[in-house]
């Protein structure tokens, strides 16, 4: 099997591309494309589990990693590879795709071929985000996610399709053109558009400390839109209103998080430590102001936008918060929200689909109907919530701890208000949709429960919340690796060579030369809490945390 | 002296010509009534074969013929393959979507194939003259094709504001023209380059570069030069509206750089700012207008005269890197435009029913391959990665960074997000679901020779987008012969094909 890994991101990339190809191609008879689509999205997440069958947990640097020249001037490479970080976000999409086929099996009847072709190129360009390493190639695939999510969300929203996917293709587009800019002044300055190349040289100083401010911004405003951070998430309401149920599950959230991870902090950890006081306010805020709006929506679609803002806020605030347990949780808690979401927006999709409204006083009564789908749902708000034992508490704990332990005890608690009116509201909703009287709409038309392709879908999604609730340790030791970055060796050339301090205390792996590496981390408690920078750790025991 | 004999330099212009020539031959000895559409094939093949020609002109060393006026470079060859592959797509598809019993079918595709003549030797020349003689024949069969279709009222409008407008803007050449040579007493461009500099009156020069780049600007259409392209694009027929927002623009644009670039290189501080305010002005302009638009071409109008901008962004870039860029754009913009002028004559047919964007409405409902097409089209136009307009854009800005205007870069590419609104509400629009009022339109025919001019756009994009390293290299091989002039011995120089 170890003769696959050379190939294996490339053929992660190609397969929904051929799948789209084909769809493209064959005649839109019976379920044929559905059919195709749900081939090659399966083949996808099997080939994804490949990763982690045989990634080396204890290794820094990246992985799979594949190198070719693209073109030859400027030097552009086709240049992939995972690590930590990536490698489950890789394997979350993979798994989030034949799940949005299944919930699109019924909901999508009209021009089946295009909305499949076009999810799968959603899923190639996504995979592409995750893996890419050569900044230019990371562009192309970032602004090709783009196009299929705005043309479907034009073809098949509810009401006003074309008005929401110009708002979400505009939002999202115009700040990538600062991005652009500030990659094309990097490569004029560095002539190189490998990412540990450009990590290393703005982390050397080489650099105008002042330019890189504008370009570290740059990626800033970026990231933050897609994401989305508080002010800037105009376009989410909407698109989560028209989106099909299998693109709202993957529109916000990981790319932007991700890029912020790795782009962002990992490639201007300086800049971001001078920004990261603004980033946690706001984000402070998107946890409070997504939360109380959410209380007050009357569609649930709506109501699950505002949900996102404030659980992708605090994920922000771990992200800023600059701390290696936070990024962690960070990544633990974008795993979780993914599946959780995920599994949310399914049962969601399938009561409007039987209901036809998501209204949400529409609904009422619904347990005794349909008492698989409230089963489901109720997990899943648990998990949304952060009940122990579920797959949210581990990310939210781990966030909220070190952030009250090495960041700002304030925001933590203001944080944690966030998170405590999260389990309000969502409750509220299970209480309206599925408890109390049963309403006309719900009296007047009989359904069936979840048919077998919905359980089929539904049960991993159970199981994994379950699991990833239990077993944490099985994910955070990869995404540690990942975390804890680059070889030393960089770290030691940068130490030795006697920069000023802001570039020494900048970057995140000058500490973590330093640090043990230790092939796996025992457990969540060994996880330092330390301020990343400060030159000491401060190992926390949490009570919580044993059991 | 001269080892390449003066008929090799012009090879591709002499083959063009001979074709015009005998398609108007033909046209008149041929019975009234019989059918005139075989003529195109005709104009199609010499097309062909001008461009095959003109590939082959790599294998002479870099020089001038014809007593120093007509050159063949690397450049001009890049140039030419560019025109004569955009007058190829034209032709094939005004050949299935002209009425078959339109008028004056013969003078139609020769005009076309005599404009290209034009265009082509206004690549090539390095005499101020005969680059005013190949503007002035380019032009005049351009006025008359922008007014072919004669019995609406648009057609004749268009014509003839091009014509005064476009008359006026080769009067400023022409008097930049004269007053150069009153400074340095030659036309030839290589002279003018060297004398230039040390001419005793300097106002003069400066005043010639002031109007020649007027002129110029006017045929790139960018702003405030641009009032003339929204009328007569709407008013010309769309496969010669495809024609004209591209070939005489990349004609003009190669005619750009050899002035700026080759003539005035050391009045840069000069013609940069100003090249700088006019791109600006091109992009936001031009966008800005476009988004107010409900009529498809009058939108594509101005976007043209927003990529107009854009390109005009490379000319910040320093020596071959600018020329480069600026070669790549306009062979990307050509590819992309060339194809949504395609895609849209096939919509809307010859007699345009459909010109607005409503119009467009379910497109892809009613006919999912065109409606894909016109989408990757618009997507390409609006520089998604992985389309020849990404990669023109990326080059066009990246000289531009490179050259440290990373103001213009910005502004660029915020426009580029603005044009993105227009170019995606006619996208999303056609992505709609029908209306159930709407009529349906009638099914467009689809030719053979359709289906191959729009291929070889969407291979062209494509290829731009996913393997750019090719056209790339030729682009720098472009720009390094217009950056090295050739010995004035005409001594056998080095093969075209410059190591960079």
């Amino acid at each position: 099997m170890r003769a696959f890994d050379p190939i294996i991101l490339t053929l992660i990339l190609l397969v929904p591309l051929a799948g789209a190809v084909l769809v493209a191609l064959l005649p839109d008879r019976d379920k044929l494309p559905n059919w195709i689509a749900l081939g090659a999205t399966l083949v996808t997440f099997l080939l994804t589990l490949h990763l982690p069958a045989h990634f080396v947990a204890g290794q820094s640097g990246f992985q799979f990693e594949v190198k070719l020249p693209w073109i030859e001037s400027p030097a552009i490479f086709y240049h992939v590879g995972i690590d930590g970080l990536s490698l489950w976000l890789v394997v979350l999409v993979g798994l989030l795709a034949p799940i949005g086929v299944v919930a699109s099996w019924n909901a999508i009847q009209t021009r089946r071929k295009v909305f499949y072709s076009l999810f799968l190129v959603q899923q190639t360009a996504m995979v592409g985000v995750f893996v890419s390493l050569d900044l230019m190639l990371y562009y192309g695939f970032w602004e090709l996610s783009l196009v299929p999510m705005a043309i479907l969300i034009a073809m098949y929203g509810r009401k006003e399709g074309s008005k929401a996917a110009l708002k979400f293709f505009l939002f999202t587009f115009i700040p990538s053109a600062p991005l652009l800019v500030a990659i094309l002044w990097l490569y004029a300055r560095t002539h190189t558009f490998n990412f540990s190349e450009l990590q290393y040289q703005a982390a050397s100083g080489v650099l105008p400390a002042g330019a890189l401010f504008w370009v570290a911004l740059a990626f800033l405003f970026a990231f933050a839109v897609k994401v989305p951070v508080f002010p800037l998430h105009g376009w989410l309401a909407d698109t989560y209103n028209e989106a099909p149920v299998a693109l709202a599950m993957v529109v916000a959230g990981k790319l932007g998080l991700y890029s912020m991870l790795r782009f962002h902090v990992g490639l201007f950890p300086a800049q971001a430590r001078a920004m990261a006081p603004i980033l946690i306010v706001l984000a402070v805020i998107g946890v409070l102001y997504g939360a109380c709006l959410a209380l007050v929506q009357r569609d649930f679609w709506r109501l699950m936008a505002f949900a996102a803002l404030s659980h992708l806020s605090l994920i922000v605030l771990a992200i800023y918060g600059l701390t290696l347990t936070g990024w962690s949780g960070a990544v633990y808690q974008i795993l979780s929200h993914g599946v959780v979401d995920g599994a949310l927006f399914l049962l969601l999709g399938a009561l409007e689909l039987r209901y036809a409204t998501s209204a949400i006083a529409s609904y009422g009564g619904l347990a005794a109907k349909l008492p698989q789908a409230a089963t489901c749902f109720v997990i899943a708000t648990l998990a949304m919530i952060g009940l122990p034992m579920l797959s949210g508490f581990i990310g939210e704990f781990v966030i909220l701890s070190s952030t009250f332990t090495a960041v700002s005890r304030s925001a933590a608690i203001a944080a944690a208000l966030g998170v405590i009116l999260g389990a309000v509201y969502m409750l509220s909703l299970v209480q309206r949709l599925f408890y109390g009287p049963e309403s006309a709409l719900t009296h007047s038309n009989p359904h069936g429960d979840l048919h077998d392709g919905e359980l089929a879908v539904l049960t991993p999604l159970v199981v994994l919340m379950l699991v990833m609730g239990i077993a944490p340790s099985l994910w955070l030791n990869t995404i540690q690796t990942g975390v804890h970055p680059p070889p030393p060796i960089k770290s030691t050339v940068i130490l030795s060579g006697g920069r000023r301090a802001t570039a020494a205390e900048g970057p995140a792996f000058v500490l973590s030369g330093a640090q043990p590496q230790t092939s796996r981390a025992p457990s969540l408690r060994l996880l330092s809490a330390a301020r990343v920078g400060d030159h000491e750790s401060q190992p926390t025991t949490t009570p919580e945390a044993q059991r | 002296m001269n080892p390449v004999p003066g008929i090799y330099r012009i090879l591709p212009e002499a083959i063009l010509t001979l074709t015009g020539v005998a398609i108007m031959l033909v046209d008149a000895s041929l019975p009234p009534n019989l059918s005139r559409r075989y003529l195109g094939f005709l104009a199609a093949i010499g097309t062909t074969i001008a461009l095959w020609a003109s590939v082959g002109q790599l294998a002479f060393p870099q020089g001038t013929g014809f007593f120093g006026t007509v050159e063949t470079s690397a450049f001009t060859v890049f140039f030419h393959v560019l025109i004569c592959g955009i007058v190829l797509v034209a032709l094939l598809l005004s050949l299935d979507t002209l009425p078959e019993h339109s008028h004056h079918q013969g003078e139609y595709y020769a005009l076309i194939v005599f404009g290209a003549v034009g265009m082509c030797l206004l690549t090539s020349a390095v005499e101020l003259l005969v680059v005013f003689i190949a503007l002035e024949i380019s032009s005049i069969s351009t006025y008359i094709l922008a007014g072919y279709r004669k019995q609406t009222g648009r057609g004749p409008e268009a014509a003839i504001k091009y014509f005064l407008l476009g008359s006026f803007a080769t009067a400023f050449l022409l008097y930049g023209i004269a007053l150069i040579f009153g400074a340095t007493g030659t036309t030839e461009i290589y002279q003018i380059a060297q004398l230039a500099p040390i001419a005793q009156n300097q106002p003069l020069v400066l005043a010639a570069m002031a109007l020649m780049l007027v002129g110029i600007l006017f045929k790139v259409s960018a702003a405030p030069f641009h009032v003339w392209t929204p009328d007569v694009y709407e008013g010309a027929p769309t496969p010669v509206a495809a024609l004209l927002s591209t070939a005489p623009k990349a004609a003009a644009f190669a005619l750009l750089l050899r002035v700026v670039y080759e003539i005035f290189p050391h009045l840069r501080s000069l013609w940069a700012p100003l090249l700088w305010v006019v791109a600006v002005l091109s992009m936001t302009v031009g966008n800005l207008a476009a988004l107010r638009q409900q009529n498809v071409k009058r939108m594509l109008a101005y976007s043209a005269i927003a990529h107009a901008g854009y390109l005009l962004a490379a000319f910040a870039g320093i020596g071959s890197i600018g020329i480069a860029a600026a070669a790549f754009y306009t062979a990307a913009y050509a590819a992309m435009n060339v194809g949504v002028f395609a895609v849209i004559t096939l919509i809307a047919g010859y007699d345009e029913q459909l010109s607005l964007i409503d119009d467009f409405r379910g497109l892809i409902y009613r006919s999912p391959i065109l409606g894909s097409l016109l989408i990757f089209f618009l997507i390409s136009l609006i520089g998604i990665p992985f389309t020849g307009g990404f990669f023109g854009k990326f080059y066009s800005f990246s000289a531009a960074v490179d050259g440290g205007a990373i103001a213009l870069a910005i502004i660029g590419l915020l426009n580029s997000g603005l044009a993105a609104a227009y170019y995606l509400r006619l996208a999303l629009v056609a992505a709609e679901r029908p209306s159930a009022e709407q009529a349906a339109p009638p099914k467009p025919h689809v030719g053979p020779a359709v289906i191959a001019a729009i291929s070889l756009a969407v291979l062209t994009t494509l290829v731009l987008g996913i393997v750019p390293g090719a056209v790339l290299h030729a682009a720098q091989s472009a720009a390094h012969t217009l950056q090295v002039p050739p010995q004035p011995s005409e001594a056998p120089g080095a093969p075209l094909q410059s190591p960079q």
